[in-house]
C-alpha cells in the first residue's frame, strides 16, 4: 500500500464561504458549530437525536463524481464526517430580489408555519425535495416529510404548501443548481485523497484516506470508534456523553461505498447510505421498497448506513432480519485479511457481535431471491412511519412443484436480543403442504422460536401475538389474493 | 420591509378584522430570523445551567455528594434547595406543594434536585453527571389504576357536580350499565423545549426572558423565590416554539433557578434543558380512569349518569385542581343528562406533576361522555350517532349542564346536520358494512363525534386582561398586551383589532414582546381566552385614544362629534378629509395624550365551587368530525381513510389562521388517541422521554382526505370582539371521531354487538388486543 499523505484540518464549504478548521473534537457537532461558533441560529435543536428535523440543514457531496445535496440532521452529524462537503443552511436560501426562495413563498402563502420553530427544518427538507423532484406527489412529500416533526399544523397547510413550491419558481434556476458547476469543480479541489488527523488522545480525529487506509489504522487501533452514518453514535454523544475519541470518520469513503451485482448476489460496502442502497436493493427486490420506506426519516436515512445498521448489533435494526431471510453473507476484515460469514452469524448474543478487534464491516451481500420464490418483510410500530420497530418479520419461501414447502427462511427483529431466525417455525412448515392448515399449526411453534420482553414500544403478549400474526398475512399473499392485506391508502372507488 | 405609505384613498384597509392575514412572522419563521430565546445573543460571560434529576421514584435524599460536579471543568456554581433565597417553592396554586429544588426527599423521577451553572451549556451537562447521590427508597406508586378513587391521597380537593337525582334515576331506568375507561396522558411536545434567559440589573432587579405562556406568573414565582418584590423583575417573551399548556406554570422552575444563579454570580444565565431532561421533568396532559354508570330507555334515551373521574395529577398539585374540574365541567359535552352526579379525585403519584395542556381535562370529560354514548348503543343496537342526536342539548329545554348553567347558544343540532350531510354518512355507513362483510382481515370504521367546549376560565379571576396601545405622531401604533404568541396568531388577531379601530393598515401597528413591564397582572394565554381577552383590551385601548382625537377633532374643526370618521388611513371631519398621521400629528402639538392603558373583564360570569353551580362559561364553542380508519385485524395497525370537520368560530377574525388551528388542533387531538403512548416501567420511570419513543403524529398519519370546513354562518351570541369565537381548544377532542372509527372498526369483529370499551390511546397494541377481546367474547 502507497503512504498516505496527511492533512490536519477539515475542510469544506458552509453555504457560500471555504471552512478550514484545524481545531475540531471528534464529538463536536454540526448543529453546535452552527448555532455556537457561527451564530447562524436558523438552525434549531428541537430534540438532539434525529427524530424531529428542527435541525435540518442541506450536505451536498460528490458521489461517483456527481454532486447530490441531501438532508440530513446536524444535530447528530459530526464536523469531521462534513470534509469535502458543501453544507446548506436556511440563511443560504435565496430568491429573486426581494423576494424569499420560492420554498419559503409558498410557506408563508400557504400558512405552512404557526409557532415557526419547526419551520427551518421543514423548508430545508422541501428545499431537498423540490431540487430533485420539483412537482412531487403527495406520498413523495409524506415521504421527505418522515423526519420532520410539527406540532402546530396538523401538516396539511404545508403539504399545501409543498404541492405549490413550482409555481413560485423552477428548480433549475434556483442558485444551487446554478452553482452546480463551480461547487463540484470546488469540492473536487477538497477531495485531495489525503488522511485527516486532528488532535491527540481524548481528542483525536481522523477521517482515513480511503478503505485501505482505514483497515491499516483500525489494525493499528482497535478501540477506535467508528462513526458511519452517525445515527446511533450521534445519540452516544448529545445524550449519553460518551468519549468517542479516538474517532473514525468512514462515511463516503471510497472503497466503502459501491454498490455491486454479480451473479445475482448484491454487495453492498458498509459507507453506502441507507438512501443509496435503497435505490439499488428496492429495484432488485422490490419486497424491500415498503420497508426502506419506512426506515427512521428521510435525514435519518441519507446520513445512516446498512453497515452500520448491522455492525451495531442492535435486536431491533430493520435491515438484519430481511437480510437474513434471503441469506446474506457479511465480509469482515482487518488489515488486509477478509472474512465471510452468514450475517445471522454476526449476532452472538445482545451487545456481542462476532467482530474481532481491529476487524470492521466492510460488505454484505445480499442474494437477489429467484424469481419462484416468495419473499416479504413487515415492520410493526406504534407510528407507521419514523417510528423504531416493535416487531418486524420477514419470510423467504421456496415451494416445490407438488404445493409443498421445500424451502423457508424466517426471521424476527424486536422478538429476541438479536436480529433471530425462527427455526421451530420453519421446521414446522417445511416439506408441508403450504395451506393455512399448515401456517396455523406452525404458528403455535413461534412459543419456542421467541419469548418477547414488554417495553415501551410493546407488550411480550402483543409482539407474541403479532408476530405469529405475521406468517399469516405472508401465507394470505402468497396465496395470490390481491385484497390489501396491509393498511394503506384508501382507493376511494366512488 | 419597505416603508409604509398609506393609501388615503382607500375602501378599505389592508389588514382589517375578518380578513385572512398570514402570521406576522411568517416570513421570518420561514428564513430562520425569527428570534426565539435561545438564538438571542447572549450578554458576555453568560453561563448555562444545567438540573440534576433524581434517580429515585420516592425516596430521602440520604447522602448527596457534589463534590465532584464542583470540580468538573467549566463549573461555576452548584446550587441546592438551601441557595434559594427566597421560598423554595413555585407552587402556582399557593398551595405550597412544589419545591424549586427537591429538599431532603424526592416524589418522581426525575425531579430536579441541584442546578449546575458552568461556563458552556456542555460543561454544565457533563458535570451533571458526576453527582453521588444516594437514596433511601420509600414505596411508590405511579398507575392510577392500582388506586381507589374515594380513598387515594389527593393534590387538591375534588369537586362534585350534581342535577337531579342520579342514583334514582338509574336504579329506575329500564336498563343499566356500568364500565371503566382509561385515557391516556399526552406530552406536550413543543418543539421549541423550556428556556430561560436570566440578566441581572442594578439593585435587585432581574430581566428574565423566559418561554411561557404566564410571564407574570414567571414574574411572582421568580420574586418569592429571590425573596424580592415583584417590581425587581421583569418576564419578557416575544415568541414561544409552541406551548400547547405545557409553557403555562412549568417554565417557572427554570426561570427561577437561572434568576437565582444570575443574581448570585452577577452574570446572564441561560438554562435550557435538553429534550430529555424536558420531558422528564415537566408535567404533561393529566391521564384518567373514568368510571360511569349510566341509566336508559329501550330507545337509548339517557336518564341518569354517574361518573368519577380519577387523574393522574403526580406529586404535587400544579394545575390539578382546575383541570379536573374541567374534565367535570365537559363530562356533558353536547348531551343533556336528565340527572347526573360527577367527582373528580385528583390522585397523588409518584409522577411528575402534571399540567395544562389544550383542552385543560374537557377533552378527558367528553372522551368519558362519547364512551357512554357508544356503551348505550350497544345496549340498545342502535348506530352510536343516533344515540348522539338523541341526547343532544335542547335549544329551549333540556338545556341545563350539570353544573345549573343553562346552554344558551346551542348550535349542534345544525352543525351535525350538515355534517352528516357533507361527510355522506348514511351511505358510507353502508358501504362499510358491506365491506367489511367482504373482508377478512382489513376492517373498516366509521364515527361522526361533536364537540362543545366552553370558554373562559373557570377561575373567574384570571378573566381580565390589558393593553397598552401607544400612537406615535407619524401616525404608527405600538401595541403591547397580556397575550403571548406560541404560534396561534393572537399578535396577529389583537393588531388586526387594532388596525380596524383606528382604520389604518395592518402594517402600521407593530407588535412587541410581551412583557410584565409594560402590561402588569395578566392572566396565562390559556384556556382558549387570548383574542377574546386581549382582543377586547386592546380594543378598549384604542378606543379611548379614537375618543380622544375626535374630541380633539370636533374642537379644532369646529364640527360636531358625529362628524368626526374613521376612515381608511384618513378622517373626516366635517367635509374635508385629513390623513390619520395629519390628525395625529396635530392632537400631538396640542398636547393631547396618544397613549392608553386598555382594559377587559368578561362579563356575566360567576362560578361557586363549593355548591358546585353558576355560569362559569361565557359560551361554548362547537365543532363536529367524522372519521373513517382501517384496521388490520391481524395487527392492530391503522390509518386515518378520511375525516371531514365543520367547526365554527363566531364571526372568524381571521379566517386562515383559525382554519390552521383546527387543522392543528384535531391532528393533535388524534394523536393524543392514538399513538402518543406514555409509558412507565416497574421502577416508576417514565420511558417514552424523547420523539424516538414518545409518537406524536407525521406528515403521513393525517387522514388521507382531510375535509376541513369553518362554518360560516354563526356568530358570537354574546358580544365578543367582533362577534368572533375562541379557537385554540375547542378543535382538540375533534380528535375523537378517530378514537370511535377505531372502535367501529374493532365492533365488527363481533357484529357489532359487543361494546369495544377500546381505551386510549388506542395503539395498534390496544387495536388488537381490543379485537382479540371482542372475538372471545362474540356469540358463536
Amino acid at each position: 500500500m502507497a503512504k498516505v499523505k496527511t492533512r490536519n484540518e477539515i475542510r469544506f464549504i458552509l453555504n457560500g464561504e471555504d471552512i478550514a478548521l484545524a481545531d475540531v473534537a471528534p464529538d463536536a457537532t454540526l448543529l453546535d458549530w452552527l448555532r455556537l461558533d457561527r451564530t447562524l441560529r436558523g438552525t434549531k435543536e428541537g430534540c438532539a437525536e434525529g427524530d424531529c428535523g428542527a435541525c435540518t440543514v442541506l450536505v451536498g457531496r460528490l458521489s461517483a463524481g456527481r454532486l447530490v445535496y441531501e438532508s440530513v440532521n446536524a444535530c447528530i452529524r459530526f464536523l469531521g464526517s462534513l470534509d469535502a462537503t458543501h453544507v446548506v443552511t436556511v440563511e443560504h436560501l435565496r430568491g429573486t430580489g426581494e423576494n424569499l426562495h420560492p420554498v419559503q413563498r409558498a410557506m408563508v402563502d400557504f400558512h405552512g408555519s404557526q409557532c415557526g420553530f419547526c419551520t427551518p427544518g421543514f423548508v430545508m427538507s422541501l428545499y431537498a425535495l423540490w431540487m430533485r423532484s420539483p412537482d412531487p406527489s403527495d406520498a413523495a412529500i409524506e415521504k421527505a416529510l418522515q423526519g420532520n416533526l410539527c406540532r402546530c399544523t396538523g401538516y396539511e397547510a404545508i403539504m399545501r404548501a409543498a404541492r405549490a413550491i413550482s409555481s413560485y419558481g423552477k428548480a433549475a434556476k434556483d442558485p444551487l443548481a446554478a452553482e452546480r458547476k463551480s461547487i463540484t469543480a470546488r469540492l473536487a479541489a477538497l477531495t485531495d485523497g489525503a488522511r485527516v488527523e486532528i488532535g491527540a488522545g481524548k481528542a483525536r480525529l481522523i477521517v482515513p484516506a480511503d478503505a485501505d487506509d482505514l483497515a491499516k489504522l483500525l489494525d493499528k487501533e482497535p478501540g477506535a470508534t467508528l462513526v458511519a452514518g452517525s445515527t446511533d453514535v450521534g445519540l452516544w454523544v448529545t445524550k449519553h456523553m460518551r468519549d468517542i475519541a479516538p474517532a473514525v470518520f468512514i462515511g463516503n469513503l471510497d472503497g466503502l461505498c459501491t454498490i455491486s451485482e454479480d451473479k445475482g448476489v448484491i454487495s453492498i460496502g458498509a459507507g453506502v447510505t441507507y438512501s443509496e442502497a435503497f435505490a439499488t436493493l428496492s429495484k432488485r427486490i422490490p419486497a424491500l421498497g415498503p420497508l426502506f420506506d419506512r426506515i427512521g426519516g428521510e435525514q435519518v436515512r441519507n446520513m445512516g448506513t446498512i453497515g452500520g445498521n448491522i455492525a451495531n448489533g442492535s435486536p431491533i435494526g430493520d435491515t438484519p432480519p430481511p437480510l437474513i431471510a434471503l441469506g446474506a453473507r457479511l465480509t469482515l476484515r482487518r488489515g488486509g485479511k477478509r472474512r465471510t460469514i452468514p450475517l445471522e452469524d454476526f449476532f452472538v448474543a445482545y451487545g456481542k457481535q462476532d467482530r474481532r478487534p481491529g476487524e470492521f464491516v466492510e460488505a454484505v451481500h445480499v442474494p437477489v431471491p429467484a424469481k419462484a420464490t416468495r419473499f416479504a418483510v413487515y415492520k410493526i410500530t406504534k407510528r407507521r412511519d419514523e417510528d423504531i420497530t416493535a416487531a418486524l418479520g420477514a419470510f423467504h419461501l421456496t415451494l416445490a412443484r407438488n404445493g409443498t414447502v421445500a424451502d423457508i427462511r424466517i426471521a424476527y427483529g424486536g422478538m429476541a436480543s438479536t436480529p433471530k431466525r425462527a427455526f421451530a417455525v420453519e421446521k414446522a412448515l417445511l416439506g408441508k403442504p403450504w395451506t393455512e392448515e399448515t401456517v396455523e399449526a406452525a404458528m403455535a411453534e413461534y412459543a419456542s422460536d421467541f419469548t418477547p420482553l414488554t417495553d415501551m414500544r410493546a407488550s411480550a403478549e402483543y409482539r407474541a401475538l403479532a408476530a405469529k400474526n405475521l406468517l399469516l398475512r405472508f401465507f394470505v399473499e402468497t396465496t395470490g389474493t390481491r385484497a390489501p392485506f396491509q393498511v394503506s391508502r384508501y382507493e376511494a372507488a366512488q | 420591509m419597505t416603508k409604509h405609505v398609506p393609501n388615503l384613498k382607500a375602501q378599505k384597509i389592508n389588514g382589517g378584522v375578518a380578513s385572512d392575514q398570514r402570521h406576522d412572522s411568517a416570513h421570518k419563521h420561514v428564513s430562520g430570523t425569527a428570534v426565539y430565546i435561545d438564538d438571542m445573543p447572549e450578554p458576555a460571560g453568560t453561563l448555562h445551567g444545567c438540573l440534576g434529576l433524581s434517580a429515585a421514584t420516592h425516596a430521602t435524599i440520604t447522602r448527596m455528594d457534589l463534590s465532584a460536579v464542583r470540580a468538573a471543568p467549566g463549573v461555576v456554581d452548584v446550587l441546592t434547595a438551601k441557595d434559594v433565597p427566597g421560598e423554595n417553592d413555585i407552587s402556582p396554586t399557593g398551595r405550597h406543594d412544589e419545591p424549586v429544588l427537591a429538599d431532603g426527599k424526592v416524589e418522581f423521577y426525575g425531579q430536579p434536585i441541584f442546578c449546575v451553572i458552568a461556563e458552556t451549556r456542555e460543561q454544565a451537562r457533563r458535570a451533571t453527571r458526576l453527582a453521588k447521590v444516594e437514596y433511601k427508597q420509600l414505596p411508590f406508586v405511579t398507575d392510577i389504576g392500582e388506586l381507589d378513587p374515594k380513598k387515594g391521597k389527593l393534590v387538591t380537593p375534588p369537586l362534585t357536580l350534581k342535577r337531579g337525582d342520579a342514583a334514582a334515576a338509574i336504579k329506575a331506568a329500564p336498563h343499566k350499565l356500568k364500565g371503566k375507561m382509561r385515557v391516556g396522558g399526552q406530552e406536550h411536545f413543543y418543539l421549541e423545549g423550556h428556556i430561560a434567559m436570566a440578566v441581572p440589573g442594578e439593585d435587585e432587579d432581574v430581566t428574565i426572558y423566559s418561554s411561557t405562556q404566564h410571564p407574570s406568573e414567571v414574574q411572582h414565582m421568580v420574586s418569592h423565590a429571590l425573596g424580592v418584590p415583584s417590581n425587581a423583575i421583569t418576564v419578557e417573551i416575544r415568541r414561544m416554539g409552541g406551548g400547547f399548556g405545557g409553557k403555562e406554570t412549568q417554565g417557572n422552575q427554570f426561570a427561577a433557578l437561572a434568576a437565582i444563579a444570575a443574581k448570585r454570580h452577577h452574570r446572564a444565565v441561560k438554562i435550557r434543558p435538553d429534550r430529555d431532561d424536558d420531558m422528564t421533568a415537566t408535567g404533561k396532559r393529566h391521564d384518567f380512569v373514568v368510571d360511569y354508570e349510566v341509566g336508559f330507555d329501550d330507545d337509548g334515551n339517557i336518564l341518569g349518569v354517574d361518573f368519577m373521574f380519577a387523574a393522574r395529577c403526580g406529586f404535587s398539585s400544579d394545575l390539578s385542581g382546575p383541570v379536573t374540574d374541567r374534565a367535570l365541567f365537559h363530562c356533558d359535552n353536547t348531551y343533556f343528562w336528565p340527572a347526573v352526579h360527577a367527582q373528580s379525585a385528583p390522585l397523588y403519584t409518584n409522577t411528575v406533576s402534571n399540567t395544562a395542556f389544550r383542552g385543560f381535562g374537557g377533552p378527558q370529560g367528553m372522551v368519558g361522555a362519547e364512551r357512554v354514548i357508544d356503551e348505550v348503543a350497544f345496549a340498545v343496537g342502535k348506530d352510536p350517532l343516533e344515540i348522539r342526536k338523541k341526547n343532544f342539548y335542547g335549544t329551549s329545554d333540556r338545556n341545563v349542564t350539570p353544573y345549573h348553567q343553562t346552554v344558551e347558544d346551542n348550535i349542534i343540532h345544525r352543525i351535525i346536520a350538515e355534517l352528516e350531510a357533507s361527510s355522506n354518512y348514511e351511505r358510507r355507513r353502508r358501504e362499510i358494512r358491506a365491506f367489511n362483510a367482504n373482508s377478512r382481515f382489513i376492517k373498516r370504521g366509521l364515527a361522526l363525534t361533536p364537540v362543545k367546549f366552553g370558554i373562559s376560565f373557570t377561575a373567574t379571576h384570571y378573566n381580565q386582561a390589558g393593553a397598552l396601545v401607544h400612537v406615535y405622531t407619524d401616525g404608527s401604533v405600538h401595541l403591547n398586551h397580556g397575550g403571548t404568541e406560541m404560534g396561534q396568531g393572537l399578535y396577529l388577531k389583537v393588531a388586526q383589532v387594532v388596525a380596524e379601530e383606528f382604520q389604518i393598515d395592518l402594517d402600521q401597528v407593530k407588535i412587541t414582546a410581551t412583557t410584565t413591564g409594560k402590561v402588569p397582572n395578566t392572566s396565562a394565554t390559556a384556556a382558549s381566552s387570548g383574542s377574546d381577552l386581549n382582543g377586547m383590551a386592546a380594543q378598549n385601548g384604542a378606543r379611548q385614544i379614537k375618543d380622544r382625537l375626535t374630541n380633539f377633532a370636533a374642537e379644532k374643526y369646529q364640527v360636531p362629534r358625529d362628524q368626526v370618521l374613521f376612515l381608511p388611513n384618513r378622517v373626516r371631519i366635517g367635509n374635508q378629509e385629513i390623513a390619520f398621521a395629519d390628525l395625529v400629528k396635530q392632537a400631538y402639538m396640542a398636547r393631547i395624550q396618544l397613549s392608553a392603558a386598555g382594559f377587559y373583564k368578561t362579563p356575566k360570569i360567576h362560578w361557586n365551587r363549593d355548591k358546585g353551580e353558576g355560569r362559569p362559561f361565557y359560551y361554548f364553542a362547537y365543532g363536529a368530525s367524522c372519521s373513517e380508519v382501517s384496521v388490520d385485524t391481524l395487527t392492530g395497525e391503522y390509518v386515518v381513510e378520511r375525516t371531514d370537520i365543520l367547526h365554527e368560530t363566531g364571526r372568524s377574525l381571521n379566517r386562515a389562521i383559525d382554519l390552521g388551528q383546527i387543522e392543528g388542533g384535531f391532528i393533535q387531538g388524534m394523536g393524543w388517541l392514538t399513538t402518543e403512548e406514555l409509558w412507565w416501567d416497574d421502577k416508576g420511570r417514565l420511558r417514552t422521554h424523547a420523539p424516538s419513543t414518545y409518537k406524536i403524529p407525521v406528515a403521513s398519519d393525517r387522514p388521507k382526505i382531510f375535509n376541513v370546513t369553518l362554518a360560516d354562518w354563526p356568530e358570537a351570541h354574546e358580544p365578543t370582539v367582533h362577534r368572533s369565537k375562541a379557537v385554540g381548544e375547542p378543535p382538540f377532542p375533534l380528535g375523537m371521531s378517530v378514537l370511535h372509527a377505531l372502535s367501529d372498526a374493532v365492533a365488527s369483529v363481533a357484529d357489532h354487538r359487543i361494546c369495544p370499551r377500546l381505551d386510549a390511546p388506542a395503539t395498534p397494541e390496544r387495536v388488537l388486543m381490543a379485537i382479540e377481546r371482542l372475538k372471545a367474547a362474540r356469540p358463536a
